[in-house]
């Protein structure tokens, strides 16, 4: 079959892309990153093998609206009483690497809260939990890709990578984006963290640019009198790539 | 004007919080026809099954065709078939199972034909992007001779993408590192 005859076949019915650009080295962490300890025993230690994006790269999944709860994107008032801390809005936009943004793309969260503590039995550090607040959220972006939550400024928490070790504080991001090529799990960081120069999970993205990609900004025109200070993050995905389906290199 | 793209943090220790949701292992909804398990063990360099990550899949139903929101190839008419299942543990013996149809083949480029396989995406602590496999099946030796993707694996190493038939599925183990590491793919 030749390239013609798969589009044919393969008829795009929205403005897809067929290919995806793949990013240059050091783009992404290392998956072997000795100041995180814990990635010595789960890194590949053979080179990855070229994956020419075909028809199963291409695409995704479509998890819609059915996936959502009603307050699913505003943390606050997931219970009786409003959670302890510093209410907050966070939002942005969606966008593929060429600016274009993404539609109907599922946004999930989870972060600590502000004291620093997760929900989750694995998380033992006295900090206490808020009987408020669970943590988590998920909404789908709109039209022109905007996803917006309403949640509590999540506290730093220590760990045991080394010692006096402390996350800066986060929240844990999670996109679908349209197709597997695009899947991301990150985490957005607060401005002018004072922790930022002591955390390698952080600081394992190289190249500087990239790690200010993860750091939201302030706004005070969408900061809401008397209710909450905002902080706009917005998430570029990868765009498309030169070729239909790419061509076995 | 290009921009780059956010780059990838770990999905931490604490990602069943916001992670999992009902029917997320289910590729397909409960008691569909020709419904199979995939389950398997993931292993640490230390050959130590890893208690905490979470495994996605993505495939085609076997007519080839992707519950997606782009319509390649007309969509899914499989009743139920969302082609993507989450596998989230976290402090688990390692195993994580699925529940899924075998994948038909694929057309790949310039006349070639993909055989059946599922994508597979694994995240965990201790991984700062996630890896990329296929999962392909052991009982199509002729589709998997001819499968160009396989074809670019070293041969002593196609074994690692290649799912065993069990009572009711397939097991696929992961080994991140070892004698037996798994091949995973720059995507
Ligand atoms: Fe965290």
């Amino acid at each position: 079959m030749t390239v013609s005859e798969e589009r044919q076949i393969y008829t795009p019915l929205g403005e897809t892309p067929t290919s995806y650009v793949r990013e240059p080295e050091g783009a992404q962490p290392p998956l072997d990153f000795p100041p995180y300890k814990s990635t010595s025993l789960r890194h590949p230690t053979q080179p990855l093998v070229y994956l020419p994006q075909m028809i199963t790269e291409v695409t995704g999944p479509q998890l819609g609206p059915a996936l959502l709860g009603e307050g699913d994107s505003d943390l606050t008032t997931q219970h009786e009483g409003m959670p302890i801390g510093e209410r907050i809005i966070v939002y942005g936009r969606v966008f593929d690497t060429e600016g274009k943004p993404l539609r109907d793309t599922l946004v999930e969260i989870w972060q600590a809260n502000a004291a620093g503590r997760y929900r989750h039995k694995w998380d033992r550090w006295p900090a206490e939990l808020d009987p408020n607040f669970t943590g988590a959220g998920r909404c789908l972006t709109d039209g022109e890709g905007r996803y917006s939550f309403t949640t509590i400024k999540p506290g730093p928490y220590p760990w045991g990578n080394h010692h006096n070790a402390w996350r800066p504080a986060h929240i844990h991001f999670s996109l679908l984006g349209r197709a597997f090529t695009q899947r991301l799990v990150t985490q957005m960081y607060f401005p002018a963290d004072p922790l930022f120069e002591f955390d390698p999970i952080f600081n394992s993205v190289r190249d500087p640019g990239g790690r200010e990609r993860m750091i939201s900004r302030f706004s005070i025109h969408e900061s809401v009198p008397n209710w909450a200070l905002a902080y706009e993050f917005d998430i570029y995905l990868r765009g498309p790539g030169a070729t239909p389906f790419e061509a076995a290199l | 004007m290009i921009f780059s793209t956010t780059p990838s943090q770990t999905v931490g220790p604490f990602f069943a919080i916001g992670m999992p949701w009902d029917a997320g292992p289910c590729a397909v909804t409960d008691g569909a026809p020709g419904a199979i398990t995939i389950s398997g063990t993931v292993y640490d360099g230390a050959g130590e099954p890893v208690p905490d990550s979470l495994i996605e899949t993505w495939q085609a139903d076997p007519e080839g065709r992707f519950a997606d929101l782009h319509g390649y190839g007309g969509a899914s008419e499989l009743a139920g078939f969302r082609g993507f299942a989450r596998f989230g543990q976290e402090d688990g013996d390692g195993v994580y199972e699925i529940v899924t149809v075998k994948p038909g083949p694929l057309p790949g480029v310039d006349g070639a034909t993909q055989a059946p396989h599922i994508d597979v995406s694994l995240f965990a602590r201790g991984m700062l992007h996630r890896v990329v496999t296929r999962i392909y099946f052991a009982d199509e030796p002729d589709a998997n001779a001819a499968d160009p993707v396989l074809a670019r694996v070293p041969a002593e190493r196609r074994a690692t993408l290649l799912a065993e038939p069990t009572d009711g599925g397939y097991r696929f183990d992961i080994h991140l590192q070892g004698p037996d590491e798994t091949v995973f793919f720059d995507v």
